[in-house]
């Protein structure tokens, strides 16, 4: 698989860090419920489809950056800044 | 149908090589309504429809698989049972599995080549000694086999390991449990779904759950590419889809989806008489009946479904193989594949009741489903029977994460690409 750094272009996947789903939202510092903290920390969408999230080329620019991929077929959807 | 095998029947087909055996198990239709209804024709699935039969008298169950029998992590995992766990929760549950293990074969009347070689795991530093001290005690505690081995010792048992002074990763020493070793995991997978069969579960293959019938918050059927089938209770056990499948009843799960790969080699005579892990990286090794060595490391590090690996893996467990065995940089990678697992925030289990009725969880196997699918099936099949978690699985709960009850084996999880 490769991924398009905004900054070098494609790069083999092995170039990247992975940094988890990019959907979703981290409760304000000191606010939030236990529930909530629990469900942001420990509960996965995990989707089959569509998935948001975060990779930073560690082994180049080291930028992080948001894209969208297709967990089903590992296909790029476009990435974003 | 086959009734048994024995050496009798051996004799009638190997006298008479142009008889076919008969099937192993029957392909009925699907009825419209089942007592139980198991989602996944894998061995943890089929081994719960098993003991729901054997142990609890309940019969009118179905296990709907999407493909065939042995298409998903059943026959794609590295064989390696062993129950070397130090956590409370995890110890006697995987012993219990292992007990379980050894009497298998007759149990299913099916040949299931449980091999008692041992499992050796060898230590690169003196701190890692002390660890493997700590858990070999807590493992004798529990009234499992494990020992030490210094250096000397380990080399006896392992010659073919890296002993020179330049060694990246010196050997220490090790821990041995021998009674740990490897199975033949078709033949688990058929054995169950033979001997799950004969009690009577039906079992259905090429037929994929699409949805779950509702009613307010209880289960009471599933929508499936073969029309509706009803079910009394629902029981999930589908490995990487469990997200998916979970879905359908509107519950999210503590799991990400993730590829583990998996390797053979050319076969080459008998060397590794063991199964070797490492205490440096996550690396395990075994040689097959065959004579291949059949290996693994961790976890490609991203969520996905499909069930084909990255390069990049490939070379970090190659490294591995030849930095621990350096023998092996001579020779060839025969096959490689991948399996999706549902990996959990402590890398250990769910086999429990779900906050919706009548639906049930055995899913969050991570790098240790096939070791564990003869208790799973025993304890999950416990859980569907009574709605109450058995003893040994009391541990393996959704919540857990709210009530600081996380079973954190090894730290690992599916946080590798964080460390």
């Amino acid at each position: 698989m490769r991924l398009p750094c905004p900054y070098c272009g494609d790069r083999d996947v092995s170039e990247f860090r992975y940094g988890g789903d990019a959907s979703r939202q981290r409760p304000a510092h000191g606010a939030g419920s236990a529930k909530e903290w629990h469900d942001y920390y420990f509960v996965f969408d995990n989707p089959k489809g569509a998935h948001t999230e975060h990779w930073q080329h560690v082994l180049g620019c080291r930028q992080w950056f948001t894209l969208n991929r297709d967990t089903a077929r590992n296909e790029i959807l476009g990435g974003e800044e | 149908m086959a009734k048994g095998y024995s050496v009798f029947s051996l004799l009638k087909h190997a006298l008479k090589p142009d008889s076919a055996w008969p099937q192993a198990w029957e392909k009925p239709q699907p009825r419209s309504s089942y007592d139980v209804v198991i989602i996944g024709g894998g061995g943890h699935g089929l081994a719960t429809a098993y003991y729901l039969a054997k142990n609890h008298g309940i019969t009118n169950v179905a296990v709907l698989e999407r493909s065939y029998i042995g298409s998903g992590n059943a026959g794609r995992n590295t064989t390696i049972i062993r129950s070397n766990y130090m956590i409370g929760g995890n110890t006697n549950f995987f012993e219990f599995s292992l007990k379980l293990w050894e009497g298998l074969s007759h149990e299913l009347n099916y040949n299931c080549m449980v091999s008692h070689r041992g499992q050796v795991v060898v230590a690169v530093s003196p701190v890692q000694m002390d660890v493997f001290a700590r858990r070999g005690n807590i493992m004798r505690l529990n009234g499992i086999d494990a020992e030490l081995l210094d250096r000397g010792e380990t080399q006896k048992l392992l010659p073919y390991l890296d002993y020179s002074k330049e060694a990246r990763f010196p050997v220490w020493g090790a821990i041995h449990q021998p009674r740990a070793g490897t199975a033949r995991h078709d033949a688990m997978v058929w054995g169950y779904a033979r001997a799950a069969s004969q009690l009577g579960v039906h079992i259905i293959e090429n037929c994929e759950v699409t949805g779950m019938v509702m009613d307010g918050n209880r289960v009471t059927g599933v929508e499936t590419t073969r029309g509706r089938i009803n079910a009394g209770k629902v029981g999930i056990a589908v490995a990487g889809h469990s997200s998916h499948v979970a879905r359908m009843a509107g519950l999210k799960l503590p799991v990400e989806s993730h590829i583990l790969q998996a390797f053979v080699t050319e076969p080459v005579k008998p060397i590794v008489h063991h199964v070797v892990s490492w205490g440096a990286e996550l690396f395990y090794l075994s040689q097959s009946d065959k004579g291949g060595l059949v290996f693994g490391g961790h976890i490609d590090g991203f969520n996905t479904y499909t069930q084909r690996g990255q390069f990049f893996k490939i070379r970090d467990v190659m490294e591995c193989a030849v930095s621990l065995m350096p023998f092996m940089s001579r020779m060839r990678l025969l096959r490689h594949w991948g399996g999706i697992q549902d990996m959990t925030p402590d890398g250990s289990p769910f086999i429990c009741r779900t906050p919706v009725d009548k639906l049930y969880l055995n899913g969050g196997w991570c790098y240790q489903g096939f070791k564990a699918t003869p208790a799973s099936g025993w304890t999950f099949a416990h859980t569907i029977a009574h709605d109450a978690e058995h003893d040994l699985n009391r541990d393996f709960t959704l919540d857990r994460f709210e009530k600081g009850g996380e079973l954190d084996e090894f730290g690992i999880g599916n946080w590798t690409y964080k460390q």
